[in-house]
């Protein structure tokens, strides 16, 4: 039912509604995977800055692939990894636009690394929002770069192993020695109170961008039960138990 | 007319500049690095946005964004460069985005080395990168050429949103030559973008992608394309023809080698060989009619590239069994003389 069917009966009060920046399309991600909410925390954003009609967003390849169908806003679709690249086009083409890159591990930290360092190192003026799950999603559950030692994944069948496959790579931690990003922070979606956490660092990242103050990337540390074999229960504890140490949350540069 | 003498390198970022290209992206290499200079100088004080990217795959990259949102862009490099823009070449093309490249070619394969070759002929006209697309691609073979074929790149990328590619060869970026520059292109005159992405104010959310999982889409997608190269094809097929009336002996070459088979044509018609000449522009769209019209009357068609024989295969389509094809060419970036050339000729016509 569109917003415009709905009647609200006398003594009642709207509360909660769908953010305009969110189209009616159902997402196509799984039951219980978080990139729904980082979805939705981006469009709320993006709402209450009111840059909707100047924002342009770059979807990657991976399980995020459609979400040109999931906001009202102009969107491209980016090649594997390219997205910082593809924001560097946009963004030196037309500095007014409000420009957003959406992007997972495999993406942001295995193909598209070399972009991703270079953008940040150029302080280039757009925003960077990173989906760290731990695992290639779309593709069917591989290893990421941010894959746990000795966990589980479908080209990890007896666990990652180091000594071979090397360690989970932090790239946070890695781009925040850099002098040219404004802010890194790294969040998580796994409950209510981390969810508006990472609203805030969303909202931080966006107003830099909308103050022209440069790179800005917020890291969400997510889960995919999918391909963990859990549920999203079991899913989200696994994450707060093993991920999380792993992954400290909390802002890594801050550049005033 | 005023004339100026500039590297070929030089009049295409000119001439780039001229036909409205506001955001140039690069990463350095030989031998098109006056060019890559050229912009780094003139064109942030021109009202453009210039970026030297950390690869080539970053810098095709760019020129997708900058092309998505709506703006004249340009990459240039050269041979092995080209290659990494392969696969942003092929995304450009399914997204329908208009924008020019430019290979200055060298030696290869690999990294071979920074001669003038015409090895990627095969990668700029028969895809280079994945997927059913086609790419524009102009040859010039003088430095005023190369100069006009930019500003025509930009406009026919324009008009069918595809692509462009500018095909020359070290020689060609190198080499100084008396330029009359193209006069800039009116802003007013650069066709209007709906699809680009400007934020979706007051209008429906344009999206640019390359993809339709469900295959009866993509089909009609990639049916779209096919009917825009068609039109292409129909339209666009450049070349330039020379004493081909009362030819024996048809010379078919393009860029760097066309150049010299102008002079090769006009040895051999002094030493009383009725040598023709027709030097393909466009290479896609090749003009196959062209050169099949030109075989009727000869004996001989001979293909004479800087390669071992690449645009010699079209040549072949085209003349088929019309007349004799026989092939000369160069490797390594090795550029042979006229009269090396001449003497071929007179191997052909004696016997």
């Amino acid at each position: 039912m569109s917003p415009a069917e709905t009647t609200i009966p006398q003594g009642y009060g709207k509360v909660f509604s769908r953010p305009q920046s969110l189209s009616d399309a159902p997402t196509t991600y799984c039951p219980g995977c978080l990139h729904g909410v980082a979805t939705r925390l981006i469009a709320e954003v993006i709402d209450e800055l009111g840059i909707k009609d100047r924002t342009v967003g770059i979807a990657p390849v991976g399980c995020a692939v459609f979400l040109y169908r999931f906001y009202n806003l102009d969107f491209v679709q980016a090649s594997h990894g390219r997205a910082c690249a593809v924001a560097t086009g946009l963004k030196r083409a037309n500095s007014d636009l409000m420009v957003f890159s959406y992007q997972g591990d495999g993406d942001l930290a295995a193909i598209g690394t070399a972009e991703t360092v270079h953008a940040a190192n150029r302080g280039e003026n757009f925003t960077v929002v990173f989906i760290n799950n731990q695992i290639y999603g779309m593709t069917g559950g591989e290893m990421a770069p941010t894959t746990l030692p000795g966990q589980r994944t479908t080209t990890t069948p007896r666990g990652r192993d180091v000594a071979s496959t090397g360690y989970p790579l932090r790239i946070s931690e890695m781009l925040a020695q850099l002098d040219g990003p404004r802010y890194i922070t790294r969040q998580s979606l796994h409950d209510a109170p981390h969810i508006a956490k990472s609203r805030k660092a969303l909202l931080t990242a966006f107003s830099n961008q909308l103050e022209g103050k440069g790179f800005s990337m917020v890291e969400l540390v997510a889960a995919c039960p999918t391909n963990f074999k859990m549920s999203p229960d079991k899913a989200n504890k696994w994450l707060v138990e093993q991920a999380l140490p792993a992954y400290p949350l909390g802002d890594l540069k801050v550049k005033e | 007319m005023s004339l100026q003498l500039m590297r070929g390198n030089e009049a295409i970022a000119e001439a780039a500049i001229r036909a409205g290209c506001r955001c140039y992206f690069c990463y350095p290499i030989t031998p098109q690095g006056e060019l890559v200079e050229y912009m780094a100088r003139e064109l942030p004080t021109r009202g453009g946005e210039f970026l030297q990217a950390e690869s080539e795959v970053s810098a095709i990259n760019m020129v997708y964004g900058a092309a998505a949102a709506g703006v004249r862009t340009m990459t240039s490099s050269s041979s092995p460069g080209i290659s990494l823009k392969m696969e942003g070449i092929s995304y450009m093309a399914g997204a329908r985005l208009p924008g020019v490249i430019v290979n200055i070619m060298r030696g290869g394969p690999g990294l071979g080395n920074i001669a003038p070759a015409q090895a990627d002929y095969f990668q700029a006209t028969k895809g280079g990168g994945h997927g059913d697309y086609r790419l524009i691609t102009l040859a010039p073979s003088t430095v005023p050429e190369a100069a006009e074929l930019v500003m025509e790149a930009f406009e026919l990328s324009d008009r069918y949103r595809v692509p462009a590619m500018i095909l020359a060869d070290g020689m060609l970026g190198q080499m100084m030559e008396p330029v009359e520059l193209p006069e800039p292109v009116d802003p007013a005159d650069i066709p209007a973008r709906p699809w680009a992405l400007t934020g979706a104010k007051g209008r429906d959310p344009n999206v640019v992608l390359s993809f339709d999982l469900d295959p009866q889409g993509l089909k009609k997608m990639n049916q779209e394309l096919q009917a825009i190269y068609r039109q292409i094809q129909h339209n666009e097929i450049r070349w330039e023809e020379s004493h081909t009336e009362d030819a024996e002996l048809l010379l078919v070459a393009y860029g760097t080698m066309g150049r010299i088979a102008r002079t090769v044509a006009r040895l051999a018609r002094e030493e009383g060989i009725r040598a023709g000449l027709i030097r393909p522009i466009t290479l896609w769209p090749f003009p196959y009619d062209p050169i099949r019209q030109a075989a009727q009357s000869v004996s001989t068609v001979l293909t004479l590239e800087l390669s071992a024989g690449q645009m010699w295969e079209d040549v072949q389509l085209a003349v088929g069994q019309r007349a004799d094809t026989p092939f000369y060419g160069e490797l390594g970036g090795v550029v042979p003389t006229p009269r090396q050339i001449l003497k071929e000729v007179k191997r052909y016509v004696s016997s």
